[in-house]
């Protein structure tokens, strides 16, 4: 065992981590564990933009935005947080823009700014256009130059450092933050990192679905670690489904194409978000728009051969605009369905995409360890985060926001609380010791049960029973076919026994996270008999502000990968904004 | 010398059902972990796939369903992340960016598929190499906007053109592609290699950056832009389709000429 001591320790180096680490690392002795090299997240994969309301191409202002962040979140989302989001906004554009992000530009040289789903001007008149963005590779951009930004600033990396446990030290006034414990791929040994403050910035949980635009290594690892400190999570019923994914592959096509004008049409051609979403059609949120695609191939109007998907068809914008403007999406076409864009429509269905839920957060990031209190010294930031302020549906480009707004505001505290303490607080006694169990079980002979068996058993049931739609029977099913998995996960058995980069191993723990989080997923949307954003029951149409106008808060009660779930609820914080029904 | 051996299928218990459609291809690929290894050896894989299926699907269902030891990096699949830089048939391909039936042999001859590390870095475990000399390059190139003087409340203003100027060099992913396709990078490490040289190139050409000149006199150096040797291997291998050898002759007339 190796022992490391910091002032504050980041966990993950995508957009929010490394945002994080740049205002902390100017402050305070900083360092980045992350699972992957810091280029590699999957925050390069974001396309669109990042909207903020700097009206360089029409009248904006940011008080729109926390509207239409709310209405988009179906009214769960805490207005406070997306007030400090919207307005911070600004910012945080013109921040990335001074490190250097080379935003496409309007002819007078200013940042330019194109229309996304559900932004719209003056509270829900028409699309506005509000996306900052780089080509369709603002996210690619946007990991570049933070990653840049690190390299200038000196920021202290430790690249494929997989952390599984953080140390809480209990104290008279309840748990502290004190640590993370990493295992390091290359050795095979493990580090105990002594800190002050704690950043988790590890991101999604995708790979509990099948069909999904997130990458192989998103398994939700910080969420799972927090839960199974006995710390809650938030709201983890809600996941979006992209609305255009490649049909049957997953990989995302940005909406920015249909900010752009792309269309969405059936199998008779019809544009059939006019039916659905009048005003703002095709740019209506994403939750809507997967919800419509879905029931038009369930009533038989869906495209190809099966019928099993619509299509994007972004003929009409002709080769310049795919080539200049999109040319990223153009080239997924072209080469993993062989399709064209600038001559016939792209075969798209809905995919997995993102967490609105996860490890709750109040404003400066601090980690809640129930409804009222933090845990001093944990802070989180990001997709792994929950604040809230994507509430049931995130709006597309804010999730680029939240890593930028959130990610500085995490570092800065992070940085400041440390500052704060003169001393580090005590690491628990044997800091390492349940990891090193953890290895230990994992690479012992326990059983025959095969890793990819049963993850792609878990992400079958995921994608046929807790996606788009949802019913308490397919729900039961899908509870029901994750605990009989769970009892299967702990006979598996791991092929490679070496200490050397030993993926084999990675890939078990990391199914053990998605397990645990696919549970509390579908605990969480049995719960809510309502529908909401990206939660639709069609056994509960409507939305149901009388019993659940609330955030889901998800307790894990007692050891081991069986044990049950403690369901609370927490309050959503409003401010200027009445619940208005959502029509677009 | 590198022995060859035959891995039978199965080591790993019941293979999943062949879909319809599938083909049987041999994938050889060259494995190595010094753990246990003196040197490197060859191992092939006879595994059913779709013509539609991505390079990576194949290694992944060795490693799920043959072979669990098999060790390589990936992470997005589609060839944004970087993560899969690997020699494919002897070229730098990504490989979530390969399909399958791109490489097929025509008629019925079984198709074979090989697979080894990038080269000129050292082999860490089978596919997977230590990417630290790659990105010691890079970091030394200074690569992130350089400006003096005080920032302006807004943000620059740059023009379409200018903006358009460098827009080839920040589609880099930093995969290694490029640089390890290099042959002079093969024999003399010491070499920036193209990955760095494109990625001082993208901000060299930047209208709102004032680092030129110090960027420049780092390559200037011996080990700079002057080792290349315009072979296009660089080009030829970069999975975005940059202009690899394009923007290291920029750089080149750059230093020439002395204005960029």
């Amino acid at each position: 065992m190796q022992f490391h001591k910091y002032d504050v320790v980041i966990i993950g180096a995508g957009g929010a981590g490394m945002r994080a680490a740049i205002e902390s690392g100017q402050r305070a002795r900083t360092a980045v564990l992350t699972k992957l090299y810091p280029t590699r997240s999957h925050t390069g994969a974001a396309q669109g933009g990042m909207c903020a309301a700097l009206a360089n191409v029409e009248e904006d202002n940011w008080e729109w935005h926390t509207f239409d962040t709310i209405k988009g979140g179906d009214y769960l989302v805490d207005q406070d947080a997306a007030e400090i989001m919207a307005k911070e906004a600004i910012d945080a554009v013109l921040d990335l823009e001074k490190m250097g992000l080379p935003f496409n530009r309007t002819p007078e040289g200013k940042i330019d700014q194109r229309r996304f789903g559900g932004h719209t001007r003056n509270h829900g008149e028409a699309a506005v256009r509000r996306a900052c963005y780089a080509a369709d590779r603002t996210g690619h951009m946007i990991l570049q130059t933070l990653y840049q930004n690190c390299v200038k600033h000196g920021i202290e990396f430790f690249n494929e450092f997989y952390v599984l446990d953080i140390c809480l030290t209990e104290t008279e006034n309840g748990p502290v933050c004190t640590g993370a414990v990493a295992y390091e791929l290359a050795t095979g040994e493990i580090h105990v990192f002594q800190a002050k403050s704690v950043v988790f910035a590890t991101g999604g949980f995708g790979k509990v679905f099948k069909t999904t635009s997130n990458a192989h290594t998103l398994t939700g690892d910080g969420m799972g670690i927090v839960f199974r400190k006995g710390l809650p999570l938030e709201d983890m019923e809600f996941y979006q489904f992209h609305p255009t994914g490649l049909a049957g592959l997953g990989i995302l096509l940005t909406e920015g194409a249909r900010g752009e004008g792309a269309i969405l049409r059936n199998a008779s051609g019809e544009r059939f978000m006019e039916r659905y979403a009048p005003t703002i059609k095709d740019l209506a949120p994403r939750d809507i728009v997967a919800r419509s695609m879905a029931l038009e191939v369930l009533e038989g109007r869906g495209a190809g051969p099966n019928k099993d998907y619509v299509l994007l068809d972004c003929t009409h914008l002709g080769a310049e605009v795919l080539e200049t403007k999109l040319p990223d999406i153009t080239e997924f076409a072209r080469t993993y369905l062989a399709v064209d864009p600038v001559v016939e429509p792209v075969p798209v269905y809905p995919t997995a995409h993102y967490a609105m839920g996860g490890i709750p957060t109040n404003i400066h990031g601090e980690v809640l360890r129930d409804n009222d209190n933090v845990v001093p010294g944990l802070y989180a930031a990001g997709e792994c985060a929950c604040v809230s302020v994507h509430g049931a549906n995130r709006l597309g480009t804010n999730s680029l926001l939240d890593i930028n707004v959130f990610g500085r505001r995490a570092g800065i505290a992070a940085a400041e609380y440390a500052l704060s303490r003169d001393e580090h607080v005590d690491l628990p006694p044997n800091p390492a010791a349940s990891v090193e169990a953890q290895v230990a079980l994992a690479l012992s002979e326990h059983g025959q049960e095969r890793v990819a068996d049963i993850r792609t058993e878990l992400q079958a049931t995921m994608d046929a029973n807790a996606s788009v739609y949802r019913t308490e029977d397919t729900l039961k099913q899908a509870l029901h076919d994750v605990q009989a998995l769970k009892e299967r996960y702990a006979h598996i058995s791991v092929q490679d026994k070496g200490k050397r980069f030993n993926t084999d191993l990675l890939e078990a723990v990391e199914l053990g996270f998605l397990l645990e989080l696919a549970e509390v997923l579908v605990v969480g949307a049995l719960a809510r008999k309502e529908s909401r954003g990206g939660h639709a029951r069609e056994d509960y149409p409507n939305r149901d502000d009388t019993n659940f106008m609330r955030h889901s808060m998800f307790y894990k009660q007692g050891d081991g990968l069986a044990a049950d779930i403690r369901l609370d609820y927490k309050p959503v914080t409003f401010t200027r904004y009445k619940p208005m029904e959502r029509k677009y | 010398m590198t022995a060859t051996t035959e891995t039978a299928a199965g080591s790993r218990g019941a293979q999943p059902p062949v879909p319809d459609g599938a083909v049987t291809v041999t994938v050889k690929i060259r494995r190595f972990n010094p753990e246990f290894d003196d040197e490197p050896r060859w191992d092939s894989f006879d595994i059913p796939a779709l013509p539609s299926d991505r390079v990576l699907n194949l290694l992944h269902y060795i490693k799920w369903y043959v072979d669990g030891t098999l060790t390589f990096r990936r992470s997005c699949a589609h060839g944004i992340c970087g993560s899969d830089a690997m020699r494919i048939n002897g070229v730098n391909r990504l490989a979530c960016k390969v399909l399958l039936k791109d490489l097929l042999q025509k008629g019925d001859k079984q198709t074979t598929i090989t697979i080894e590390p990038i080269k000129g870095l050292p082999v860490n475990k089978d596919l997977l190499v230590d990417m630290e000399p790659f990105f010691e390059a890079f970091r030394a190139v200074k690569p992130y906007l350089v400006t003096y003087g005080n920032e302006p409340t807004r943000e620059r203003i740059q023009s379409v053109a200018d903006r358009e100027r460098f827009d080839d060099t920040t589609k880099c992913i930093l995969c290694a592609c490029c640089t390890t396709s290099c042959p002079v990078y093969w024999t003399e490490g010491s070499y920036f290699g193209p990955a760095a040289i494109v990625n001082a190139h993208r901000f060299i050409f930047d209208s709102r950056d004032e680092g030129a000149e110090e960027r420049l006199d780092i390559l200037n150096d011996v080990d700079g832009v002057w080792r290349c040797r315009t072979t296009f291997n660089c080009t030829d291998a970069c999975p975005r389709g940059i202009q690899v050898t394009k923007a290291i002759q920029e750089v080149k007339r750059a230093l020439l000429f002395k204005r960029v």
